[in-house]
């Protein structure tokens, strides 16, 4: 098996995704993709017909982002007719899963250079716009104890004793550190602008970001789910999956859950002959990942699962590993991972995370791979490991290692 | 043999649907045999221009689909490829009616309901009698089924699927008005021009294209690709799911039926119901709700098991003793069905306080528009409150519900019994004093029963009837009597403690508490009860019960043993509910006030406030001498199985001992009187679908781990070896 490397990783910032005032909602979603994918070769100085593949993730493929929306990025970003292009839907992990799809082809040899990576444009395409039978068809519904993500939250905090305050801390401190690292400028070698069709600048910073939240302030913010769950029996459901638990404790609100965001990350992976020949510079080895399944009601206990089958792969510790990244999607989900995996939040998402950046559903895991890369070099440190919660019930991880 | 009649009159085919020898006209194969020919003859016919299809029985159009054909499926497998054959060809038959080219009108005369109102549904226009007692509905899922004859793609494709699910998930019949304002009939009429206007819509207007045939169609509301669609099942599953713990098949038949359906053409969707129709079938759970909740709970409702030698007893005048709440009740439901009623207490105040509470009932019922006036007056009069045994005289019957002391019980009986003539009956409601014993106080223990209701009486459908080894069978019809004129079902049971509904209700908290101090999960507890199907959780009951009356139970228990000379030591969970009550001051959902007259706060082994209760945090802590601590957790799946196996052995005891003779009546009554899961088909029945071989195989292993209330009794064992069930003889494998 060929070793696989990381030669790049870029992304947009996140534009909110709310079509009255994000600044990346007024261009179709495939502009983003177009941004990241222009990059790529423009940035390592390459012939873009040199990329064997395209494999984008996108977690709502309909209307403008959908019918593939892999071939019309590359197609869009000018790249050589023969560069074919692929859309997946891993949900939230789309974008990681994308990068080990991509990784996994390097390793087999079947391409020696590709991109992977992701968008989703939240303000032009709405959560849930691609249907799907999960929340309808009764068979399916019934038959996994289907309830909305939230209430999946929810039901962790309360089986793990996450109080109100301890998951408002979480996203308080991922504020913090989410300005802080703006402040410090650890994103700038990744984060490309986005501007529009005549040039002009349209989002150069991530602005769906609230520095200075305080824990006051997330205190008075009305529980998100509790509505839902108790007017329409998605917690009675849940409980009836989980009954050791007595009724659900509604703590996840706006502030402390991921933002909805839109943006597009590209990575650009290949082996060491790729590299060579095109006089890239490796910065990192994809060690390995993987992907499982969980318990689909509370949904979203998959990413220590996932993270330890990567470690097992590979013959490795939760104590070599020295950053983590797991998306927050919801603060609970966070604070289970790192109780799970015996790790502190002082190693984990040491430059915030979704709460404070948001969550571009397709994109997110390409970008966090990003961030990871881009924060082991700046304190010289060697491994690193990104990990998502996946809707349905599903985790992914992914291990690097500096090279 | 004719069903259907046809005559030609004004251009229009009239047929008259009219089943010799039957109260009522069913869906059945010959009926729908000759609807067939009846419409191809129109069809054929040029003269006809229109169909007009009614119904020659009273106030009935039809009625709904032959229950007994199911029923006759028993509990064996079912022949799919066969039942979908003989099913669809219903849908088909229907399909082409509504596309034969002429205008069918259905004139519906009364009751349509079921099959009569799907086909109803299949007819181009629906119109009305504007009678009271004339329902329209799809009422099979409150028999655990669904339709089966197109009312899952018809109905929704009609009125919008948020509407149709609402009301055939609930079964729902709607009377006129409803019927009309929510679409479910074009037009209502009155019955001398009911035929006329069906006759002048033919000539007026006549279409005869389905909406859902028409070029550009919509359903209303939103059709299968619609957002609200969607989200209407995405609710529906969800609240189908919370309501029913996944217990019921057709709830969700119903909605998979629509989910799959809706999209498709008419002349496809209909398969897709009767898929789901099968799969209901198919399962146990509707045969079984249908024989226990409408079979045998008809039986029980007609007094199948009332001596039949014995002459009908009309009681006109009942006297109750006690005016507490079961009194009250009594009083109420007596008087409502024309009964004068004379409810005696100990003094005046007392039992005009009891009528008043009817007062209250009756007054509620009024403000939400149940009732009228007029009746709850009329109800009202026919109530005479007393403290004079001598109001008894002339009495047919008189129900004694005074507390539960055997003294008292037998001062009162004395002094009842002196005022009454030879032929009339005494009852005691007692919940669980043996008959044989309290009928010692009357002069004529013949003529002594037991007639156990349940509370709140007004609605509690059922009454043990209680015969003690002295009552008569004459006694026993006049009770049937009573209490058919009261309109509340009846089971037959053998004096002994407890009888059988509350020794079976009894095994299920003791169930309960068993899991309590195991250090099992208070939580898991009472969701695995409402898993079971259990309508209440057993620690949440007590709490309802009262922990103090619980702990005087106890306290009687430990008073007998002193008095039989045997040693007595509280069990665990006895020790647990006077520790709630003398340590921390926790007397239940409705404690007593203190000594002082103080109001104590409710709270048991739940906290209680205005938004709801929760159980308390506590618990497990404070009780921890009598607690296990860090005791491994059971699946929800094991504490499901104890809950019911507990149960279902302590009916299969009783059934053994005597204390009741008729499975039917053990599965009836169980369900209605305290809430044993209905979608079993109650105890019998679930012993039944299990198998009895495997019941065993479990019970032992059961008992194994948990003691030996779970050991399978002989009886049990007998029927394996003898290949024999509780409904049938197991057919050899």
């Amino acid at each position: 098996m060929t070793d696989c490397f990381i030669y790049d990783a870029v992304r947009t910032p996140r534009g909110k995704g709310r079509k009255k005032d994000g600044a990346l909602a007024d261009a179709p979603p495939l502009r983003m993709a177009k941004t990241v994918l222009e990059a790529i070769p423009e940035r390592s100085h390459f012939a873009d017909s040199e990329i064997e593949d395209v494999i984008f993730g996108c977690v709502e493929p309909v209307g403008e982002q959908g019918a593939n929306v892999g071939r019309m990025a590359a197609l869009i970003a000018g790249y050589d007719d023969c560069v074919p292009g692929v859309q997946l839907n891993r949900f939230c992990s789309s974008g990681l899963e994308a990068v080990n799809i991509a990784a996994a082809k390097v390793k087999a040899g079947d391409v020696e250079l590709a991109v992977g990576g992701g968008l989703e444009s939240m303000s032009r395409i709405a959560m849930g716009a691609a249907g799907g039978a999960w929340s309808t068809d009764p068979e399916l519904a019934f038959g996994t104890s289907f309830v909305p993500q939230g209430i999946g939250a929810d039901l962790i905090a309360t089986k793990h004793g996450y109080s109100r305050n301890d998951v408002d801390a979480f996203a308080v401190e991922s504020q913090r550190r989410a300005a802080a690292a703006w402040e410090a400028g650890h994103f700038e070698g990744s984060i490309v602008p986005v501007k529009d069709g005549v040039g002009v600048m349209m989002l150069d910073r991530d602005e769906h970001m609230r520095p200075g939240t305080t824990l006051e302030e997330l205190g008075a913010l009305k529980p998100s789910f509790e509505m839902m769950g108790r007017n329409f029996g998605f917690d009675a459901v849940a409980v009836q999956k989980h009954p050791e638990v007595e009724a659900i404790e509604h703590v996840h609100h706006a502030g402390n859950s991921s933002g909805i965001v839109d943006g597009a990350a590209a990575v650009l992976v290949g082996s060491k002959g790729a590299g060579e020949r095109l006089g890239l510079k490796p910065r990192a080895r994809v060690v390995r990942s993987a992907t499982v399944g969980s318990e689909p009601c509370i949904m979203l206990t998959g990413p220590a699962p996932a993270s330890k089958k990567a470690l097992s792969r590979a013959g490795m510790n939760a104590s070599d590993i020295d950053l983590w990244e797991i998306n927050e999607a919801f603060s609970s989900v966070c604070l289970l991972f790192m109780e799970e995996m015996g790790i502190g939040h002082e190693v984990t998402n040491v430059n915030g995370g979704a709460i404070a950046f948001g969550h571009p559903l397709g994109a997110t895991g390409a970008m966090l791979l990003g961030t990871m890369l881009d924060e082991l070099e700046r304190r010289d440190l060697s491994t690193g490991l990104v990990t998502l919660c996946v809707g349905a019930g599903m985790g992914t991880a992914t291990i690097i290692e500096r090279v | 043999m004719t069903i259907i009649d046809y005559r030609v009159e004004d251009d229009v085919a009239i047929l008259t649907w009219d089943q010799p020898g039957q109260p009522m006209n069913v869906l059945s194969g010959p009926s729908l045999a000759e609807l067939d020919a009846a419409i191809e003859r129109a069809v054929a016919d040029d003269a006809v221009k229109g169909i007009i299809l009614t119904s020659g029985k009273p106030g009935v159009f039809v009625a709904g689909g032959d229950l007994e054909q199911i029923e006759s499926l028993g509990s064996g497998p079912i022949d799919a490829a066969d039942l979908l054959r003989r099913t669809s060809a219903v849908l088909d038959q229907l399909r082409r009616m509504e596309t034969c080219g002429k205008p069918v009108v259905a004139a519906l005369n009364g009751v349509t309901l079921g099959g009569g109102y799907e086909v109803a549904l299949a007819c181009h226009r629906r119109i009305l009698v504007n009678q009271r007692h004339a329902k329209v509905g799809l009422p099979e899922a409150g028999l655990g089924l669904m339709p089966g004859a197109g009312g899952t793609q018809r109905l929704p494709r009609l009125v919008g699927v948020q509407t149709a699910l609402g009301l055939i998930m609930q079964g729902k019949q709607l009377g006129p008005d409803e019927a009309l304002k929510k679409g479910l009939v074009d037009e209502l009429v009155d019955p001398d021009a009911l035929i006329s206007a069906a006759k002048a819509w033919i000539a007026a207007d006549g279409d005869a294209t389905q909406p859902w045939d028409r070029k550009g169609f919509e359903v209303p509301g939103g059709g299968a690709d619609s957002v609200t669609f969607a989200q209407t099942l995405m609710g529906s599953n969800a609240m189908t799911h919370a309501n029913t713990f996944g217990n019921i098949p057709a709830q969700e038949a119903i909605l998979q039926s629509v989910y799959e359906g809706l999209g498709l053409p008419m002349g496809r969707a209909g398969k897709v119901e009767t898929r789901q129709f099968i799969r209901v079938l198919q399962d146990p759970v509707a045969r079984s709700m249908l024989r226990t909740l409408f079979f045998s709970l008809q039986e029980c409702q007609k007094g199948a098991r009332r001596p039949a030698e014995v002459p009908a007893f009309d009681v006109k005048k009942v006297g109750i003793l006690g005016a507490g709440l079961m009194g009250q009740g009594i009083a109420h439901v007596s008087a409502k069905v024309g009964i004068d009623v004379v409810l005696l207490d100990r003094d005046l105040a007392s039992a005009t306080r009891g009528k008043e509470q009817v007062r209250k009932t009756l007054q509620r019922r009024l403000d939400k528009g149940r009732t009228t006036a007029d009746r709850v007056e009329g109800i009202l009069g026919r109530i005479v409150p007393s403290d004079s045994y001598a109001d008894l005289e002339g009495c047919d019957l008189v129900v004694e519900a005074v507390f539960e002391d055997r003294g008292i019980k037998a001062t009162v009986t004395r002094d009842a019994d002196a005022r009454l003539g030879d032929e009339a009956v005494l009852a005691s409601n007692t919940s669980g004093l043996p008959i044989t014993e309290l009928a010692r106080a009357s002069s004529r223990p013949a003529n002594f029963i037991g007639l156990h209701f349940f509370s709140p009486v007004e609605r509690m459908p059922i009454v043990e009837i209680v015969v003690g080894e002295e009552t008569s069978d004459t006694t026993l019809a006049k009770a049937w009597d009573y209490i058919l004129k009261i309109k509340k079902a009846g089971i037959v049971v053998a004096d002994g403690p407890g009888f059988y509904t509350s020794r079976v209700f009894g095994t299920f908290i003791s169930e309960g508490n068993h899991l309590l101090v195991e250090g099992v999960n208070p939580a898991l507890i009472e969701n695995a009860a409402k898993l079971a199907g259990m309508p209440m959780p057993p620690l949440g009951i007590s709490d309802q019960v009262g922990l103090g009356t619980m702990h005087k139970a106890a306290k009687q228990a430990e008073k007998d043993a002193e008095a039989a000379g045997k040693p007595w030591k509280p069990s665990p969970a006895q020790a647990i509910i006077a520790s709630l009550i003398h340590d921390h001051d926790r007397w239940g959902a409705h404690p007593p006030p203190d000594p002082d007259g103080t109001p104590r706060k409710p709270g048991g082994f739940y906290d209680y406030d205005d938004g709801g209760k929760k159980l308390w945090p506590e618990l497990q802590l404070a009780m921890r001498t009598w607690i296990e601590e860090d005791a491994a957790q059971p699946d929800a799946e094991v504490v499901k199985r104890r809950y019911l196996f507990t149960q279902c052995l302590e009916a299969v005891r009783c059934f053994e001992e005597g204390v009741i003779t008729n499975v039917r009546d053990g599965d009836v009554g169980v369900i209605m009187a305290v809430g044993f899961p209905a979608f079993t088909g109650g105890p019998f029945t679930y012993i039944d679908n299990y198998g009895i071989k495997e019941f065993i195989r479990d019970a032992e292993a059961l008992a194994a781990k948990y003691g030996p209330r779970f050991t399978p009794p002989p009886l049990l064992h007998h029927m394996s070896t003898h290949h024999r069930t509780f409904y049938g003889v197991t057919p050899p494998p």
